[in-house]
């Protein structure tokens, strides 16, 4: 029965090292064997150019292309606001904060944004300049719509 | 009482006696050399002791500093950074000018009278008294221009091209104008925020 065990055990272990060299891309950890420390990567800079960036599909929460580090937002203060709220825009021409936000639950308007689209970088995230370990192979609907009419044809 | 009145009386007239009468001991330069050099050490201690006063580790000696605000510096750029530059809380919380600098620590008595009587001894009242405290300091910056962040910061030195975009052309209008000062936009970049609007924070 022991014996048993140790050959399942050794196969178990065998499969998953085998995996590793299959073709699929390393993953976040990298190649490094498991009993070793990888060296990390440097830490990759925030895209700070303030160019505007495309957005793959209609409902796509626009992404932020400028730097946000240690920007506060929490319960007493949305540093975010201090440019895209509705009274900063005037003076920061920053793009104001979309209508929807400022609707409750319920779909009533109200004159702050609502405290369910409070927390900005739950759907707006700023980029970083690395290379993508795998291709994105993502097209928008209008395309894929465009690609399969042709196709028919 | 008048006892008591008359008694001062007499004391006082017995030392301006003794202060007004030429000294029968001691030479004319040994009371001009000796005061010289007594003024000098007194100087020298004064400043030497103001100086301790002006440190990191004097302000972070008491708890109401060193568990909230600062705790909340460290990770900013002010403390945190690639090249090493640092600034502490008298850099940015007490002017560097002599007469200024010994008009702040005039005021900052009241801050003992508020660490002898426990005025922020704990969390909650820090929290509660955090935004008057904020404001005393954005008033104090808004009065002398930002001095604190001029004594490293200055306009004339600013590489705009090296800026992001935003910041070259808010620095090259609102403030090379003087329309704005450095704390009118940048608010709370050492320190989290009071529940204040985030409109205010910018005026």
């Amino acid at each position: 029965m022991k014996k048993l065990i140790a050959v399942l055990f050794s196969c178990l272990v065998l499969s998953t090292f085998a995996q590793t060299g299959d073709g699929h891309p390393p993953g976040l950890r990298g190649t490094a064997p498991l009993d070793k420390e990888p060296v990390s990567p440097l830490m990759p800079k925030m895209v700070n150019d303030d160019i505007r960036k495309g957005r793959a599909y209609a409902m796509q929460p626009p992404v932020i292309p400028h730097q946000i580090e240690n920007y506060q937002v929490d319960r007493n203060f949305n540093k975010c606001m201090t440019c895209h709220g509705r009274d900063r825009v005037p003076e920061s021409q920053a793009p104001m904060v979309s209508v929807t936000h400022f609707m409750d639950r319920d779909n009533n308007f109200r004159s702050e944004i609502s405290p369910r689209r409070y927390f900005c970088t739950q759907c707006h995230v700023p980029q970083m300049d690395v290379k993508t370990p795998v291709e994105n192979t993502f097209i928008d609907a209008e395309k894929a719509a465009a690609a399969k009419k042709a196709a028919k044809k | 009482m008048k006892a008591l009145f008359s008694r001062i009386v007499a004391l006082t007239k017995k030392y301006w006696v003794t202060l007004s009468t030429p000294s029968k001991v001691f030479s004319l330069g040994f009371l001009t050399m000796g005061g010289f050099i007594a003024g000098i050490m007194f100087w020298g201690g004064f400043n030497t002791a103001l100086e301790v006063t002006n440190t990191e580790a004097f302000c972070t000696s008491c708890h109401e500093m060193r568990n909230n605000v600062f705790v909340e510096l460290q990770p900013t750029i002010h403390y945190t950074n690639r090249s090493g530059v640092r600034a502490t809380c008298p850099d940015c919380h007490v002017p560097h000018n002599w007469t200024d600098k010994i008009a702040r620590k005039m005021q900052a008595s009241k801050e003992v009278w508020g660490k002898i009587f426990g005025t922020i001894d704990t969390r909650e009242k820090f929290l509660d008294k955090r935004l008057e405290l904020a404001q005393h300091e954005w008033t104090r910056l808004k009065a002398n221009n930002s001095l604190e962040c001029r004594n490293c910061h200055n306009l004339n030195s600013m590489d705009f091209t090296r800026q992001s975009k935003r910041a070259m052309q808010m620095h090259s209008t609102e403030l090379a104008s003087g329309n704005k000062t450095c704390i009118d936009c940048h608010k709370g970049i050492a320190h989290r925020l009071p529940d204040i609007k985030a409109g205010e924070a910018a005026k």
